[in-house]
């Protein structure tokens, strides 16, 4: 017992980061983190979205440069400043989002980049190589397939060889199961799985508990820029420890809020199907009513369904099933303007590349939605000075810090840019709102008046549905809660319990939630 | 840190000094963007000129050649006018395509199906030879626009509805437009076998200065025609469409954020199908206007590339209705200096270094450059 025990302890540490600092304006990304990575196992990296994952990981593949902090790897300190460097001493990064040539072959696309072959391609030989590596490591792969013929699962395989063919011993994979079916899903386990066998070392990041529980050795969590458990055993976590060290508890700070006095239900979905911009499903049956003066909040890990719920609803996304009943009328399936007529707002989440237009002037992005109302249209024609005097009159009453209402938006700061979103969406006066992440790289202050607004039109009888990944913010202004996971929703929280808001999030149903008290009860 | 600088040090070597690039933060003033475009045309002079000086010529001669074959006289200028009618039209027509970012490249084939349905109210016809003058105008101006408008219509409804580049089809479709022309006029309306039409009769002829000759001497001899005054009447409705209308609201904001204007409910499609149409008709007026004002028959060599030039020229006066009316006049002349430079191509040199100099222009306007120093910037 003993000698294994000590055998275990030796195990030798491929990478050692310590007390690694990253500051972004006015965020600090990475607060002291530390990390191991041992030879042949595969470490999950948990948390929520801006928790600092990815931070971390680009510091270790040589994309960021850390403000202080050593990285050691296999006990060499080293100091990476470009990925190049990174891939030399054996670390290679696999990103969400693929870096491949479509028309080009599997084999080119491993080959891009490196210095041989130098001149004479010499595919065939190549071809060779790279089906015999991927032999080696369990990743089939026709090497003469061009990457468009490709299906994505199988795509992430050449990027797992191409980082292997350069002599990878260390593969960091960014969420890697956020663009695969469930069936490729298993693949690439069964894949990563062969790998650590083969000696090579896998980070795995995940906010996905069942994924992380099945498939890692050991855990980091990380929260806010700060590790919350460092190198733990994945072995006898339960998804509640997970969530709790993920999402964890935070004193909630009290909004001066008035009780809400719903009314008559503005907006009904029934059984919503829809795809998301990859074709895999994103929503699966989607059900609830938002009634008027309510704040509903949608609580869910980022990439669960709740950008493509909110384009359904503003008519911006094909839907393949269901209702969307607005005051009465199905306007599933109509375009923006159906929703606009029913005074459906929408402040979307990308603001530069969906909310604004950048190029045009403030005025002319405040009456996107009510230019073709009076005063500002008179007959097919604008009437460019009131449109202009509505401007200021948004401008003053909202804070907007701009010269002029013509100066182009993209001139404007990420704060005032949401202040143009906002001062239209809402001094359209809407029946029905969709706020996702109103509040998302703000600071404090404009936080706190932009939260006004939201209760402000809740109280003049707006139904809002709130989207947001900011527990704290979602608690405090909402009413009641639901919380979507994979295109579900898994059930309603109205008393703001962290914890089980935190379980609903990582895949767990409200009735094996209440099965799981009564059992404790009993 | 160890390897950044020593990156910086290496750079450091080559120059004293390093240029900076930054993107303007702040908005430029409104003269801002004239007096570069003003500076890229001298800029493109000078650099014909040293073209020019390699080719042997003399540029100073050359320049004031130039300048007075096209406006050293009432009598010339009157013909730099007349270039420049169809070259406003099409800018016009570019103008507006581009506004929403749709690539328009075939008003060269929407001048000609203009040109051919205008002349089919004559060749058919539709209206009698002893018509009123007025009345063929109109009819000829209606026909010509409608022309090209359905010419517009193909490469826009294949854009909505199939996605397909308009790039390419609205280039493809410039070859049709030749080659049906070229068939009527060699096997339909061809007069004894030349390639050409009949002469329109007197009534179908847009009315020109010299036509008021016999009362005002002044105007004896000069071709200026009833176009150019269309042309700035275009000019105007499509200044009152893109700034003025709610039409021109939706076509900027499609034109610089497809998203942001499918968020605010506006149906694109349709609209790429409008605008390829508004397109063409205004490409289609210019081939009604050469047509009827200065050639007055069809016939196969009607236009030297206005469409193309069309381009060039609301390029140059950056989608602006009115800046497409001055542009137009100057590259009027340098088309009609083509007749009197030999050898013919320098005119065309100078187009193409004047459009290369401002589209590079365009980065002074985006970027703020700065030279720094070396050791001032720590």
């Amino acid at each position: 017992m003993n000698s294994t025990s000590d055998l275990q302890q030796q195990v030798r540490k491929v990478v050692e980061m310590k007390a690694i600092v990253k500051r972004f304006p006015g965020v600090l990304a990475s607060d002291r983190v530390d990390f191991e990575l041992q030879e042949g196992e595969i470490h999950a990296l948990l948390g929520e979205n801006g928790a600092g994952k990815s931070t971390l990981m680009n510091i270790l593949a040589g994309l960021y440069k850390a403000d202080s902090g050593s990285i050691k790897v296999n006990g060499k300190l080293v100091t990476f400043s470009s990925p190049k460097d990174a891939i030399a001493a054996g670390i290679g990064m696999i990103h969400q989002h693929f870096m491949l040539v479509p028309s080009q072959t599997v084999t080119e696309n491993i080959l891009l980049g490196l210095s041989k072959p130098r001149f004479i391609m010499d595919l065939k030989n190549y071809d060779q190589k790279i089906i015999e590596l991927g032999e080696k490591f369990g990743l089939p792969v026709d090497p003469k397939a061009k990457i468009w013929q490709l299906s994505v699962g199988e795509q992430q395989r050449v990027e797992i060889l191409k980082m292997l063919y350069r002599g990878a011993n260390v593969l960091i994979m960014d969420e890697p199961t956020a663009v695969l079916a469930p069936q490729e899903i298993d693949i690439l386990f069964s894949t990563l799985k062969n790998m650590v066998a083969m000696g090579k070392s896998v980070i795995f990041i995940s906010h996905k508990l069942h994924e992380v529980q099945k498939i890692s050795d050991r855990l980091t969590v990380l929260r806010k820029g700060k590790i919350t458990a460092g190198g733990v055993s994945a072995e006898g976590k339960s998804r509640a420890d997970l969530a709790r060290l993920m999402v964890g508890r935070e004193v909630i700070f009290s909004l001066d809020k008035k009780l809400s006095i719903p009314g008559k239900v503005v907006l009904r979905i029934e059984d919503v199907h829809c795809l998301n911009d990859k074709n895999l499903k994103a929503l699966n049956g989607v059900e609830f009513e938002v009634r008027s003066g309510e704040i509903v909040g949608l609580a869910g890990v980022a990439g669960n369904g709740q950008k493509e719920l909110a384009d359904v609803l503003t008519g911006l996304r094909h839907c393949l099933e269901g209702k969307i009943i607005i005051q009465g009328e199905n306007i599933a399936n109509m375009d923006a303007k159906a929703g606009i007529r029913h005074g459906v707002s929408h402040i979307p989440e990308d603001r530069t590349h969906v909310g604004t237009a950048p190029n045009l002037s403030v005025t002319d992005n405040v009456i996107m939605k009510n230019y073709t109302k009076k005063p500002i249209a008179r007959g097919w024609m604008l009437d460019n000075p009131s449109a202009d005097k509505y401007a200021r009159e948004l401008k003053d009453l909202y804070d907007i810090v701009v010269p002029s209402v013509n100066t182009p938006v993209r001139l404007l700061s990420g704060g005032n840019l949401q202040r143009v979103i906002l001062a239209r969406e809402i001094s359209s006066e809407p029946t029905f709102m969709v706020a996702m992440q109103p509040t998302r790289g703000l600071d404090v202050g404009a936080i706190e008046g932009v939260q006004k607004l939201l209760l402000l039109q809740r109280d003049a009888g707006a139904a809002i549905l709130l989207i947001s990944e900011e527990l704290e913010e979602l608690i405090s202004l909402s009413d009641r809660i639901f919380v979507i996971y994979e295109g579900e929703i898994m059930g309603e929280v109205t008393d703001g319990d962290v914890e089980k808001i935190g379980l609903m999030m990582t895949g767990t149903r409200q009735e094996q939630l209440e099965k799981m008290e009564a059992q404790y009860e009993n | 840190m160890k390897t950044d600088s020593a990156g910086n040090l290496r750079r450091r070597t080559i120059l004293p000094f390093r240029i900076k690039f930054e993107e303007r933060i702040s908005d430029v003033p409104k003269w801002y963007p004239f007096m570069i475009s003003f500076g890229a045309v001298v800029v493109a002079l000078l650099i014909g000129a040293i073209i020019l000086l390699l080719g042997g010529g003399n540029p100073w001669l050359t320049y004031a050649h130039i300048a007075r074959a096209s406006f050293g006289s009432i009598g010339v200028f009157s013909d730099t006018l007349v270039k420049a009618i169809p070259l406003i039209f099409v800018g016009l027509a570019c103008s507006v395509a581009f506004r929403m970012k749709l690539w328009n490249i075939g008003a060269e084939g929407q001048f000609f199906m203009g040109a051919f349905a205008a002349s089919a109210v004559v060749l058919i016809p539709i209206l009698p030879e002893t018509a009123p003058k007025w009345l063929f105008i109109i009819v000829m101006a209606a026909a010509g626009m409608l022309g090209g408008a359905l010419y517009g219509f193909i490469p826009g409804i294949l854009k909505a509805r199939f996605n397909v580049n308009e790039v390419i089809s609205t280039l493809m479709l410039n070859y049709i437009a030749v080659a049906w022309n070229n068939y009527f006029i060699f096997a339909i309306w061809t007069e004894a076998g030349f390639q050409m039409t009949k002469v329109f009769p007197q009534n179908a002829w847009l009315p020109r200065l010299t036509d008021l000759g016999s009362e005002i001497p002044f105007f004896r001899g000069l071709t200026t025609h009833f176009g150019l005054v269309l042309a700035v009447i275009a000019a105007i409705i499509v200044w009152l469409i893109l700034y003025k209308s709610r039409w021109g609201y939706e076509i900027r904001l499609i034109g610089d954020n497809p998203k942001a204007a499918t968020y605010a409910g506006i149906p694109i499609k349709k609209h790429i199908v409008w605008v390829m149409m508004l397109s063409g008709a205004l490409a289609g007026m210019a081939g009604m206007s050469e047509i009827s004002g200065v050639v007055h028959r069809l016939q196969g060599a009607i236009s030297p590339g206005y469409g193309f030039t069309g381009i060039i020229v609301a390029w140059l006066a950056k989608l602006n209705p009115f800046a497409v009316i001055f542009v137009s006049i100057l590259f009027g002349a340098l088309i009609l200096a083509g007749r009197e430079i030999q050898p013919s191509g320098v005119p065309k040199m100078i187009q193409g270094v004047i459009l290369v100099c401002l589209i590079a222009s365009d980065f002074l306007i985006r970027y703020r450059i700065s030279i720094v120093r070396q050791g001032a910037e720590a």
